[in-house]
């Protein structure tokens, strides 16, 4: 057989640094390369959506209508959300699990390697998909993230069906990642690394891949049947054919209420790993933050309908769904609690990943706050749809998710490249997206609790001034987040060497590996005490 | 090779299978894409050829990929724990598979519970009810929907009762096979095997059957209004699946007839393929039962 060549081959492989040039990157099933793959993919799509966010924010500088057609704003607010959900955040951490969770378990890599290559070379090609079918005819889809029925089917254009198909590959993706995370996790750590020494970012990877497995092929049955309704005469979604547009929001939300938690849960794993390190303390209460972090994800399966009061319910229903969703604000509440006593006392020191990190735990708390206003139903009932939703999400979203995997790339960047950063570059991208976020997202509040509704192009002139004020906020978190680019960019190029240990209060596998970590990590298990 | 060398975690060199399969993967989304809007705007274009290769490309790297495993497998490289990932892997797998499936059962339990009985005017929807369609009656199954178009229910005790039958006893002969395999009979497994798989065939072949006589005697059509979508596409993805438990079932047959692989010990993707056959089958029965019965 051909026993011997296989051999030959493999083992040069692996006791060989990378191999080089394209095919690197093509062919890579070393846990590193994906996990870089993975995040410049993201940062290419947290641009491209962003250009999108600015389309929006030009449009609504002014009330009237300016720049864009109505039709093409409503593409924009559609595929900004898609690409920012699917192809920033959620790529974003699955790239950053790549890089850490096996060296922080202490594996070789991820459990089915090859498998890990294919989840992220599908990526692309459905973002492709999704841009392309901005050109065709009729334009791109128009029905907003949520694709909601009939807007979706009835009333969508013919590129709908790449939008479906394209959505598909981005679940297939995420659930081949997610099972990859999960067996590394549960097969792959270290003898002695026991689940309750675990870090919790692998903890809150772990749950959150549990949730991906769950909800994903639930949005891959909806948009099947959004294209079956479409296209071969179905009526799921149709009064008409004994079905129901409200059944599709059910569906949708069982989905996409997990979905939120998906890419938050992650970020509370980035903050509980740096909040300890520069308050040079333990976490505080480590064994709580892992219970609360189990309790969000099996609440969040019967949360769903708080995105749906105004679509109307029986009043049990609306009732279930207002308490359910406040109860989940206990555990997060714990959470928070715990970072806040983290640093109390602790001998804390302010670099880049922790003031993200401080950023976070505030202003995660904002939208988390306004998270429970809005789950008050009767409250609701004003709010909903307004750009009080929109505020809402967005501290979560920006100042939450997407602050955490910042701070987590500061936090962890001299490890990837074996280089400190420009700090002083870095504290400016900081504090210039600290100020334009808020510029950008707060004044949402007061135009969404007075009325304004969100998704149109247009709006009465009472808020025009807010408007105004929004979108210069949101040009300047737009621009300083070239500054990023520029940390990231810089940091790879050369600086000061990087220590093993980086940071002076940083404990863990990953920080006893070499700086840049080697190619390989942990072929022989190391000893955990 | 030392022994040592088993007891390391396998991580394969590169591979030219991802990639392959990512641009199959796209080929098929981009062109099924283009393919449906193609049929609905009665125009003829790339999408149906582009679809096609892409099945072919996937094929193609479905082919080479788990040559590579196996060969990687039979050359002794893989150990214990990789084992264990395989077989965690395809659990989760099969989970998701589970939660697709129950996106569209929970479509027909909101259909059967709430938006049925509501269009017809339950709980206070008699308004609904008086101003839509006054004359819809809300029974299941659906046989007139409330736009007024009309179809008839498939029974249970005909070929879907026969069809039962058969995935449950396949169940028990893909079982028996497995018994056989584990204590290194292999006459046992051939049979046991060849047989699941023949029953396999035969329950597509009168699941066709059934989707003749549906479409052409009793007019029971996939747009025959929810009573039509739910059974279409829930018989119709378990049928999908059953093509595919099948497909894997007779690859493990000719592995084990002509190449003589699997060992008591180490058999891991007869393993896969069997935990997939009783997946299919326990959907099945709650098709039977919710689909079918009730
Ligand atoms: C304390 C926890 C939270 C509560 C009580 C809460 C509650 C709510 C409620 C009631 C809505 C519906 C508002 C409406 O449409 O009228 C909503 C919307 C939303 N929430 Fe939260 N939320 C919480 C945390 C989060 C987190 C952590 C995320 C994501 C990281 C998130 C993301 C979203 C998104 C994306 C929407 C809007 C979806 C849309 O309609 O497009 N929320 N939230
Ligand atoms: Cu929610």
């Amino acid at each position: 057989m051909s026993t011997t060549n296989l051999n030959a081959d493999n083992h040069a492989e692996e006791h060989h640094g990378a191999p080089s040039g394209i095919m690197r990157w093509l062919l890579t099933t070393n846990h590193k390369d994906i996990g870089s793959l993975y995040l410049l993919f993201s940062l290419l799509m947290f641009f491209i959506g962003g250009g999108m966010a600015m389309v929006i924010r030009a449009e609504l500088f002014q009330p009237g209508l300016q720049i864009v057609e109505p039709d093409f704003f409503n593409q924009m607010t559609t595929v900004h959300g898609l690409i920012m959900v699917f192809g920033a955040v959620m790529p974003a951490f699955v790239g950053l699990a790549n890089w850490m969770v096996p060296m922080m378990i202490g594996a070789p890599d991820m459990a089915l390697p090859r498998m890990n290559n294919w989840s992220f070379w599908i990526l692309p090609f459905a973002f492709l998909i999704l841009l392309m079918s901005l050109f065709m005819e009729g334009g791109g889809p128009n029905f907003g993230w949520t694709f909601y029925a009939p807007l979706s089917t009835t009333y969508s254009n013919d590129s709908t069906a790449l939008f479906v198909f394209s959505v598909h590959i981005m679940g297939i993706s995420s659930i081949m990642g997610a099972i990859n995370v999960i067996v590394t996790i549960f097969n792959l750590r270290a003898p002695g690394m026991t689940f309750m020494k675990m870090p919790l970012f692998v903890w809150t990877w772990l749950i959150t891949a549990f949730l991906l497995i769950a909800v994903m092929p639930v949005l891959a049955g909806a948009v099947t049947m959004v294209l079956t309704d479409k296209y071969f005469l179905t009526s799921f979604f149709s009064a008409a054919g004994g079905g129901d547009p409200v059944m599709f929001q059910h569906i949708f939300w069982f989905f996409g209420h997990p979905e939120v938690y998906i890419m938050i849960l992650p970020a509370f794993g980035i903050i509980s790993q740096i909040v300890p390190t520069f308050s040079r303390k333990k976490l505080f209460g480590y064994s709580s933050m892992v219970y609360a972090t189990a309790s969000i994800a099996l609440l969040s399966f019967v949360v769903w309908a708080h995105h749906m009061f105004t679509t109307g319910m029986p009043l049990a229903g609306e009732l279930f769904f207002m308490y359910c969703t406040m109860l989940i604000s206990v555990p997060t509440g714990v959470k928070v609690f715990n970072w806040v006593a983290t640093m109390w006392r602790g001998s804390l020191t302010f670099e880049v990943p922790m003031m993200f990190s401080i950023a976070f735990i505030v202003l995660f708390t904002i939208g988390g706050f306004s998270g429970l206003m809005l789950a008050i139903t009767p409250a609701d009932f004003q709010y909903h749809d307004t750009y009080f939703v929109v505020a809402h999400f967005h501290y979560v979203l920006v100042t939450g998710a997407i602050f955490s995997i910042m701070a987590g790339a500061y936090y962890w960047l001299p490890k990837w490249t074996g280089y400190m950063f420009d700090e002083k570059l870095a504290k400016a991208h900081f504090w210039l997206s600290l100020v334009s976020v808020n510029v950008l997202f707060f004044p949402m509040h007061f135009v969404g609790l007075a009325g304004m509704p969100r998704r149109i192009p247009d709006y009465a002139t009472q808020f025009a001034d807010f408007n105004a004020v929004i979108s210069i906020g949101g040009f300047a978190f737009g621009l300083s987040q070239l500054l990023f680019v520029a940390v990231v960019y810089k940091c790879i190029k050369g600086g000061e060497k990087a220590t093993d240990q980086v940071w002076e209060g940083a404990e863990g596998l990953e920080w006893e590996v070499p700086s840049p970590a080697p190619y390989h990590t942990f072929e022989t298990p190391p000893d955990i005490k | 090779m030392n022994n040592n060398e088993y007891e390391k975690y396998y991580v394969p060199a590169q591979s030219p299978w991802p990639i392959v399969g990512a641009i199959g993967l796209f080929c098929i989304a981009f062109g099924a894409g283009n393919y449906v809007n193609d049929v609905k705007n009665e125009v003829t274009g790339f999408g149906g050829y582009l679809l096609l290769a892409g099945i072919a490309i996937i094929i193609f790297m479905l082919v080479g990929w788990f040559r590579n495993v196996i060969d990687e497998s039979m050359a002794g490289m893989y150990s214990k724990q990789l084992d264990r990932s395989f077989r965690q892997g395809m659990s989760w797998f099969i989970f998701s598979e589970v939660m697709f499936f129950c996106a569209f059962f929970g479509a027909l339990l909101y259909a059967r519970v709430f938006s049925i009985p509501w269009l017809g005017g339950a709980s206070n929807n008699a308004m609904t009810h008086e101003v839509l369609w006054p004359a819809f009656e809300a029974i299941w199954p659906l046989t007139t929907t409330p736009s007024g178009q009309v179809t008839e229910a498939m029974g249970w005790n005909g070929l879907p009762l026969i069809n039962t039958i058969i995935l449950l006893v396949s169940s028990v002969t893909c079982h028996f096979a497995h018994v056989g395999l584990e204590q290194d009979k292999r006459k046992q497994l051939k049979w046991g095997l060849g047989i699941t798989v023949l029953l396999g065939v035969i329950f597509l072949f009168l699941q066709v059957e059934e989707y003749t006589h549906a479409y052409q005697e009793m007019g029971l059509m996939l747009s025959s209004g929810m009573y039509g979508n739910t059974f279409y596409l829930l018989t119709g993805f378990h049928g999908l699946h059953v093509t595919l438990g099948t497909i894997m079932l007779f690859i493990m047959f000719l592995r084990i007839v002509i190449k003589d692989h699997f060992t008591p010990e180490n058999h891991f993707g007869f393993q896969a393929a069997s935990w997939y056959w009783h997946f299919v089958d326990v959907v099945w029965v709650c098709l039977f039962i919710f689909v079918y019965i009730m």
